[in-house]
């Protein structure tokens, strides 16, 4: 089976690849674009470690085809920071020890960001309900809602 | 250690200086590494869980384009034919359903993955033993035909591969004094830790026998020394690099797939990675035993326990193992007592070989405890903490494993939970409460540590213990704290076996105490040398220069002209006085220090659905002391999560061929974010003896208490005890209807 050959706009930047059919997009951003901030935990769309913005849109990306990336832009981990320094929720994330092991973290801040740029002031159930397909095994949730709180009200305060 | 310490670093919540690598996407897990040339492994499970392999035929696999190596147990060493050795790829018997049976080495996973259909393996399939009532029934088939208990074999060979018993007293006795007497049977279903990163592996080996291996683990140093058993190497002759680790919870204390890929890297010349499935993850890796518990407790009716007897059955999985020791040691810990007597059974099983999962064995013994002392405040109409309160060990109790406990702090949490608002707010009607205790015991083992000492003054700790939880931060704090320089002067690193000095595995909640003692050590070394380096450069003898704040200052009464000496200028000119500055200490801690907790939580059941709703749940805990408190109440809040997960939703589902039905997270359903409530925190901190700054592991002991805390809510709730777990929508609605 010949390759195929897709152009994305990546955190941005134009990206092209050469995939498999079969290749999800996280296969094809960590193997063929070298963007392994995006995780794999169960490869069945249940976990959220490979959470991505596809248009817009967030997705697991282990559940879309490479292939179905084309000529659409894809966000990742990688690009949520900018130049001047951290995201605000990656730094409410650090400031909330809201991490311990850090693997499904990239997923909980790509979709947390994804909820407070739709709904800046969400409730505590809202939050728990967004992140309900994230999965992380070592926090118990309750520092990750409490960074997403508070990185909501610190925009509120900034804008 | 009464004295309070005035800690300037220790107790404060700065952020983790691995923190940014992980909110950016940067650090690398298990999976992210990427070597040139590197090829990829797929491995052949068994469909059956339990057969005769009478072959195993690689050679179509091997021959397929793309394909570079195949093989299987045959191919490995003979010598490394262990337990371990035939988990990671079987020999003449496939134990387990997903047991590794043969693996391929192929240009990509998809290559590999096909060529696992070429290989052929003629199977004969034997009677899969699927419980613990099955395997001690007379007559049950073998899982192992060579296994005798306790090695005893006057006796029949058996699936009981260990029994053990503790004792002290007279229970017989104890019941005739007894008012009440309240004695049931609990079981608790196989549970998995549950970590989101799979296994993770790169192995290659060179032409001189020279293996490197980096791997996802939370022991780098145990990764190595296994490999060389399996492999029959010397451990000099691997080099094991951990990467960072995506949760282990004990499960990442062994290997699966290491021996493999170092196998085939050396029939193909190229390095191997190897990553595991989801479903591979959950059929062949880690579970924790399903137990079958049997507990009577007889009370006076003023709470005064008379005796306790409990009898436990633990699976194993296909090999002996199961957690049972630990599980008779702790059942009935948390309690000072006159008579108890403890039997423990190791019962092999065709499913797959259990791992270490925090607190090991535990959890699951002590829920039928705490579930019986519930029992036990109801007929006795007694607060369930009160009854805790008249009967908990203390200082000085013998703990019924034999040693006397040093300062604890079950007490302490026992009263700062009758005190605490929530639990002193009573449940609304309708609303559920259940209390339960927790312990584990921690261990110390052995670390070694590094502190080096840059030009400009900045601290590098190089450690052996992969930070699986935010201990880098601890291990800075420690430093700061010791040596009296800013937290952000300070990085930690975790190194290969190479790049440091032995250490233990991240396990056993031993991390922050012994791994944490040695960096303190290390930083004493740091200070005696710079007290060396200032007195040299001051003229003076050593004994007359202290260290103050961070910096070398005359001792009080000393008569000379100098302006302290910083860390920073002590090492700006450390050629002029002797080199760089490198302290080290290695140790074999000793004195760990129990943790005690109390937890409790507030449930509602839907009596039409049977679904348990977590309204809240409180955790207080001895920390000994707390160094950076974020990073303990994560351990709290984590293991109560967990725990109420295997309470409410988590078990392994088998059919009648011992095939697991829900080896994903679609269906072996961990907790979600809208699932939980906040789970409130209260650090209780009753100094630990052994350590410097009083510190005891807190890791385990959180994922204790949940479950019978859980399970005595829901009694609570209901009017009624459902004894098994878990408390999952269709057994409470059947335990409903049974009730109506």
């Amino acid at each position: 089976m010949s390759k195929m050959h897709i152009s994305t706009m990546v955190n941005g930047q134009p990206e092209e690849a050469l995939c498999e059919p079969h290749q999800s997009l996280l296969d094809v951003l960590r193997d063929e674009m070298g963007l392994t901030g995006t995780k794999e935990g169960c490869g069945t769309g249940d976990c959220g470690a490979c959470t991505v913005q596809l248009d817009g849109r967030l997705v697991c990306s282990c559940l879309v085809l490479g292939a179905e990336a084309d000529g659409k832009e894809v966000t990742t981990i990688e690009g949520i920071a900018n130049p001047d320094g951290l995201h605000v929720v990656q730094q409410k994330f650090l400031e909330h020890a809201a991490l311990q092991c850090g693997i499904c973290t990239p997923g909980f801040i790509v979709a947390a960001k994804a909820l407070l740029d739709k709904d800046p002031d969400p409730d505590e159930t809202t939050i728990r309900y967004w992140l309900a397909g994230n999965l992380c095994r070592c926090t118990g949730y309750d520092k990750i809602i409490r960074a997403v709180q508070d990185a909501a009200a610190e925009l509120a305060q900034s804008s | 250690m009464a004295e309070a310490l005035d800690l300037k670093a220790i107790g404060t919540r700065p952020i983790r200086p691995d923190g940014v690598e992980k909110v950016t996407g940067r650090a690398n897990f298990g999976a992210d590494m990427v070597l040139p040339g590197m090829i990829h492994a797929k491995v052949l499970r068994s469909p059956h869980a339990h057969a005769r392999i009478k072959s195993v035929d690689v050679s179509r696999a091997a021959a397929m384009d793309g394909v570079y190596a195949a093989i299987s147990g045959k191919d490995m060493p003979v010598e490394g034919a262990n337990d371990l050795g035939i988990n990671i790829l079987a020999r003449d018997k496939a134990l387990y359903h997903g047991h590794a049976v043969a693996a391929v080495a192929a240009r990509t996973p998809a290559l590999a993955e096909s060529a696992l259909d070429l290989i052929s393996v003629e199977y004969e399939e034997l009677k899969p033993v699927l419980s613990i009532d099955e395997a001690i029934a007379d007559g049950a088939t073998l899982v192992n035909e060579n296994m005798y208990t306790n090695g005893d074999r006057s006796q029949p060979p058996s699936n009981v591969a260990a029994m053990q018993t503790i004792e002290r007293g007279d229970v017989e006795k104890g019941f005739a004094e007894a008012d009440v007497v309240v004695e049931n049977e609990y079981r608790v279903p196989t549970a998995h830790q549950g970590y989101i990163e799979p296994h993770a592996c790169i192995a290659s080996i060179n032409e001189a026998g020279r293996a490197t291996i980096w791997c996802c683990t939370q022991g780098q140093f145990d990764v190595r020394s296994m490999t060389a058993g399996v492999l029959n190497k010397k451990v000099s002759d691997i080099k094991v690099i951990p990467s960072e680790i995506g949760g282990g919870f004990g499960g990442k204390t062994t290997i699966y797939l290491e021996p493999v890929a170092v196998k085939l890297s050396e029939l193909s010349g190229r390095p191997v990675k190897m990553v595991m499935s989801r479903e591979e993850v959950f059929r062949a890796t880690g579970p924790t035993s399903a137990t079958l518990c049997r507990v009577k407790v007889g009370a006076k009716n003023d709470g005064t326990v008379t005796a306790a007897t409990a009898w436990l059955a633990y699976e194993a999985g296909a090999f002996p193992g199961a957690p049972v020791g630990p599980g008779c040691m702790s059942v009935l810990a948390p309690y000072d007592l006159e008579n108890l007597r403890i039997e423990g059974r190791d019962v092999l099983v065709n499913k797959p070989k259990v791992a270490a999962y925090r607190a090991p064995g535990a959890p699951q013994s002590m829920h039928a405890m705490e579930c019986t002392m519930d029992d036990v405040a109801r007929k006795i109409g007694m607060d369930p903490l009160d009854l805790r309160l008249k009967n908990a060990a203390d200082e000085g109790t013998v703990a019924p494993y034999g040693p006397k406990f040093p300062a604890i702090g079950l007490v302490e949490c026992l009263k700062a939970a009758k005190e605490h608002p929530n639990y002193l707010s009573k449940p609304a009607d309708g609303v559920g409460r259940g209390v339960a205790v927790g312990f584990w015991f921690n261990i110390g083992m052995q670390s070694s540590a590094e502190v080096r000492i840059a030009e400009n003054g900045a601290v590098t700790i190089m450690e052996g213990s992969p930070d699986i939880g935010g201990s880098r931060a601890s291990m800075c704090l420690m430093a700061s704290e010791t040596l009296g320089v800013p937290y952000e002067t300070i990085n930690a690193h975790v190194g290969d076996t190479e790049a440091t000095g032995f250490c233990n595995v991240t396990g056993g909640s031993r991390t922050t105490f012994a791994t944490g003692l040695a960096v303190v050590q290390a930083c004493e070394d740091i200070i005696a040398q710079c007290k060396e380096r200032a007195a040299l450069t001051w003229d003076l003898d050593v004994e007359q220069v202290d260290w103050q704040d961070g910096q070398a200052v005359p001792k009080p009464g000393v008569n000379a002209d100098v302006s302290p000496l910083s860390l920073a200028d002590i090492a700006g000119s450390a050629g002029r006085t002797g080199g760089p500055l490198l302290g080290r200490a290695s140790l074999n801690a000793q004195g760990p220090g129990a943790s005690f907790s109390v937890n409790w939580t507030d449930v509602e059941v839907d009596r039409d659905t049977g679904k348990v709703d977590v309204l809240a749940f409180t955790a207080v805990q001895d920390a000994g002391r707390a160094i950076h408190p974020a990073y303990v109440e994560g351990q709290m809040q984590g293991g109560a999560v967990q725990g109420l997960g295997w309470a409410l939703n988590e078990e392994y589902i088998y059919d009648q061929n011992g095939v697991m039905e829900n080896a994903g997270f679609l269906d072996y359903r961990v907790p979600v974010a809208s699932d939980m409530p906040m789970i409130d925190c209260q650090i209780i901190e009753v100094p630990n003896p052994s350590h410097r700054y009083g510190v005891r592991g807190v890791g385990e002991t959180p994922i204790v208490a949940p479950l019978a805390a859980t399970s005595n809510a829901v009694r609570d709730a209901l009017g009624f005890r459902i004894n098994d777990l878990p408390l999952s929508p269709p057994r409470v609605l059947a335990a409903l209807e049974e009730n109506a």
